[in-house]
């Protein structure tokens, strides 16, 4: 899968990132580069810290040590708005969507760092507004077309399989136009078909808009099928790093999710 | 005002703040039945109001038809009033339980709170209706007045009732602590409020400890409402006297005893000492609004209290 | 249905994000409109129109007010009757200063007065939410109601307790009858009612909706969290501004604190719950409900039990009002809006059951 594909400088870094929520040590020391239009898949038994450390790249959570460098430039103070705006979207392992608004209205959502008009023209409705308000769901409506999602466009999302929620949570990840997609088991509780699908939707942003994807999965076969590398964690430390033939025959991969034999 | 020496002060100093930390601990009696319904079965009672009011009403209406009835007064018959009233709070307890809270257990606290306040607005018609809208006193027998022998002494100006109000109420929160901690029903409502399913499985009969906890919650209403209406007379603002209690228990946590009476104590001192000491530059009845302020700063720094446990949200 | 919705297909995005998407809708509410605007004007007694029809108008505002800051954007305030207070003495200053101001520019300054207050106690929903959020306003009522009363500067310094306004006029005419009270504030509410709608419709909206459902969420898509509850607050103490504002010129009469205790507060926030949160249209139900409900109450007991003396009535009404309350919160959390919802949805399927 990485033959051939070309990728850009490290955009996103995380440095020796130690994460405790007290006695608890959700990351410990761990370092991840990631570079531009690549696929980086972080794979590790559960608990191991995966979802900890894309919290900390939102700026979810504040790690006691450490340091997250976007573009070369050490994050000062995580403000999850703010780093947003730089162009790191986000999807959740328990999708987080906005259960009181339709899909549409949901995708609509995030757009929202793109809006330009003050809440007076938004009042009024008309000039400015209203053509900045169609442009946004011409936009969006792409991405419905994309995601193959029309037919549920008005429903409220809480109505909605898990299948579908995921893919609308994808959906309004997507409509930022980010820079970097960060994806939190966006393959779980799928049937064969909707994984296929998934994989098909993210290779595609990956190739036609160029954007970086960091995704946890625990699904070894689409791992190893989509990915371009892959870092394994496990109790919280990076145990490999690399691509995912490399890393499928490290030792201590084998041993963290079969064990080793007595 | 003439020069002052420092020893003056310092008097004036402390009668404002026993003063503030008595009706402080007022202020946790009220506080403190909502601590106990909280803790046994995880329900929001706002309605702690409306049960002060209530019990107080009862009270009183039984002390006063025994007078006009019979010439029966003193002790015995008050505590035989006391013994109907409970019995009265506890029926009136189970059936706000399982008509109003129960079905709403799952909402939002939003959504409790509006019934509970509607639950008020009930009780106001109700007790208005049958009792009238005048004040009824409530003689007790201790005097509101400043205790004679301490303001000859050291011209502290503190009442026989505010101390003794305060010594029932420590009273009654050391055996409620007790109880939680010695005896078998209190380690039940322990393990109640923490696992409900859990308790189940051990045999805890749920029902007994609920009716239990609302029983204990009424009496110490009875107790709240009859302290309270002895000092400002029975009306139905004492319902209002709940949103008091709502700084007590953001800055005392929501699930703690010693919160409760912590808390208390905060706001009435505090309350008492910021309205002698800064009435004189803002104007007079700072104490409607200082609590909430309080417990906002309090918010501020600590959103979950003294005593409650820290909120980590999950994403 | 009742009538026909099947046909009307949209050809471009606004037609689809009309607010009234079925014509019919537009024509019902639109005739409704006019004939609230221009027949009751002429055919409804003038008790109706100030006793009833009036501070229903003003309760919607009022109403409309606490739905964006509680419905849409989820954050719970107590500090509504407070807000009105500002507003209402905004306008009662204003008009003292400068008697020649006209409503509405008089009405506009109360609301961006009371806006600017509100967003000053917004302050704190940025690290205190839901329940304890309520107290902190519950505290912003508080020392509201205390800053009117114990500052002179706020009723002019007058030695008597009660303070008149001076006349509201528009265009040099006076408002002062009930007719022209009655037309003056409904077209004020058609006018807030439309803001309103497309506020909810448009990107804040959206944004107020996303912090209501999930503020973490909305944080890490790239809302700003603070800016937009504060313009929440902006925009609700606004509407509760003016209502104040307009409920002391053409409903009380006078100028007073004690007309906004915290039982107006809980009252506006039933309007809010009972006509269903998060709706325009709840917030016109949940507001007639409240003000119909004691005037049912009241010609049913005069039928039921005639010589009923007044202090009885009015604790019927507390009780009954209590009740309903708690009956409506345990059957239907959702409000009237909800209702009218299902019902539609049953008459779009009739005779069919789903």
């Amino acid at each position: 899968m990485s033959q051939g594909r070309k990728f850009g400088e490290v955009i996103l870094s995380a440095r020796e990132i130690t994460l405790s929520f007290g006695a608890v040590q959700a990351l410990i020391d761990v370092s991840v580069d990631v570079r531009e239009h690549e696929i980086l898949a972080i794979i590790g038994p559960n608990g191991a810290g995966k979802t900890s450390l894309l919290n900390c790249i939102n700026g979810v959570y504040h790690p006691q040590q450490g340091a997250i460098l976007f573009e070369g430039v050490p994050r000062l103070n995580a403000d999850p708005a703010k780093i947003a705006r730089q162009g790191i979207a986000r999807t959740f392992q328990n999708v987080a969507l906005f259960k009181g608004m339709s899909t549409l209205d949901n995708i609509m959502t995030g757009r929202n760092t793109k809006i330009r008009s003050n809440i007076f023209w938004q009042a009024l409705y008309v000039g400015s507004y209203l053509k900045e308000e169609l442009e946004h769901r011409r936009a969006v409506e792409e991405i419905i077309d994309f995601l193959e999602i029309q037919a549920i466009r008005k429903t409220p999302v809480g109505r909605l399989p898990y299948g579908m929620q995921k893919r609308v949570e994808l959906g309004r990840a997507l409509a930022a136009q980010p820079r970097i997609l960060v994806l939190d088991e966006p393959m779980a509780g799928m049937n064969v078909e909707e994984k296929e699908d998934m994989s098909r939707f993210i290779l595609d942003v990956n190739d036609e808009f160029g954007t970086t994807i960091v995704l946890i999965e625990h699904d070894m076969g689409v791992v190893m099928d989509i990915s371009d590398r892959v870092v394994v964690l496990d109790y919280g430390r990076k145990i490999a790093d690399g691509t995912p033939d490399e890393v499928r025959a490290e030792p201590a991969v084998i041993e963290a999710y079969l064990g080793v034999s007595a | 005002m003439p020069e002052m020496s420092f020893a003056m002060e310092l008097l004036l100093f402390l009668e404002v703040l026993i003063n503030g930390l008595l009706s402080g601990i007022m202020y946790s009696l009220v506080a403190l039945g909502f601590v106990l319904i909280f803790k046994a079965s995880g329900i929001f009672n706002f309605a702690q109001g409306a049960f002060v009011l209530f019990a107080a009403l009862t009270f009183v209406s039984f002390l006063e038809a025994a007078i006009m009835g019979a010439e029966n007064s003193g002790l015995l018959y008050f505590v035989a009033c006391l013994m109907l009233t409970l019995v009265v709070m506890a029926v009136y307890g189970v059936a706000v339980e399982r008509i109003v809270l129960r079905p709403l257990v799952n909402q939002p606290l939003i959504i409790l709170f509006m019934a509970t306040i509607g639950l008020n607005f009930f009780t106001e018609g109700f007790a208005q209706l049958i009792w009238g809208t005048e004040v009824h006193r409530l003689d007790l027998g201790i005097p509101d007045e400043p205790m004679g022998w301490l303001l000859d002494k050291t011209d502290m100006y503190i009442t026989a009732f505010d101390v003794a109000a305060a010594a029932i109420a420590a009273g009654l929160v050391l055996s409620l602590s007790l109880f939680f901690s010695k005896t078998r029903t209190g380690r039940a409502l322990r393990a109640v409020s923490d696992d409900h399913q859990a308790a189940m499985s051990v045999g805890i009969p749920l029902q007994h400890i609920w009716a239990i906890t609302w029983g204990v919650a009424g009496a110490i209403g009875l107790i709240a409402g009859i302290l309270w209406g002895a000092k400002l007379g029975v009306h139905f603002s004492l319902a209002l006297l709940a949103l008091k209690a709502l700084p007590v228990l953001i800055i005392g946590g929501f699930d703690s005893i010693a919160g409760a009476i912590v808390g208390g104590l905060i706001i009435g001192a505090s309350e008492k000492l910021a309205e002698f000491y800064l009435s004189g530059i803002v104007g007079g009845a700072l104490e409607n609004w200082f609590p909430y302020i309080l417990a906002t700063l309090f918010l501020l720094v600590r959103p979950q209290g003294l005593f409650g446990e820290k909120i980590i949200e999950r994403v | 249905m009742i009538y026909r919705e099947a046909g009307q297909f949209k050809a471009s995005y606004h037609a689809d994000q009309a607010i009234f998407t079925i014509r019919q809708d537009l024509w019902f509410i639109g005739g409704l409109s006019l004939l609230a605007l221009f027949v009751v004007p002429l055919l409804a007694s003038e008790y109706l129109l100030q006793s009833v029809l009036l501070p229903f108008l003003l309760y919607t505002i009022a109403a409309m007010g606490l739905n964006i800051l509680l419905g849409y954007c989820g954050q719970l305030s107590l500090g509504t009757a407070g807000f009105m207070a500002v507003g209402a003495f905004t306008a009662y200053k204003f008009a003292t200063a400068f008697p020649i101001l006209p409503a509405p520019i008089l009405f506009i300054l109360a609301g961006l007065v009371a806006a600017a207050v509100g967003v000053l106690f917004g302050l704190p929903s940025l690290r205190i939410k839901g329940f304890y959020l309520a107290v902190t306003t519950l505290g912003a009522h508080f020392l509201i109601e205390w800053v009117l009363t114990h500052f002179g500067w706020f009723k002019n310094y007058s030695a008597s307790g009660v303070i008149t306004p001076p006349p509201i006029t528009l265009l040099g005419f006076p408002i002062d009858s009930p007719v022209a009270k009655y037309v003056f504030t409904l077209v004020v509410v058609i006018i807030l009612a439309l803001l309103m709608k497309n506020l909810v419709r448009s990107a804040i909206g959206r944004a107020w909706c996303a912090v209501r459902d999930m503020d973490v969420a909305a944080e890490v898509i790239g809302i700003r969290l603070l800016r937009t509850k504060l313009i929440a607050f902006a925009v609700s103490s606004f509407y509760c501004g003016v209502a104040g504002a307009m409920y002391v010129n053409f409903y009380l009469g006078t100028v007073e604190p004690q007309a906004f205790t915290i039982n107006l507060a809980f009252l506006v926030l039933f309007m809010v719950i009972i006509g269903g949160l998060g709706s325009v249209l709840g917030s016109f139900l949940g507001a007639g409900f409240i003000v119909v409900l004691p005037i049912l109450i009241s010609n049913i007991l005069s039928i039921v039990v005639p010589d009923a003396p007044g202090a009885v009535v009015s604790n019927v009404e507390l009780i009954v009002f209590g009740c309903l309350i708690i009956f409506f919160l345990i059957v239907e959390p959702a409000g009237l809006a909800r209702l009218w919802a299902i019902a539609k949805e049953k008459l779009r399927m009739w005779p069919f059951p789903y």
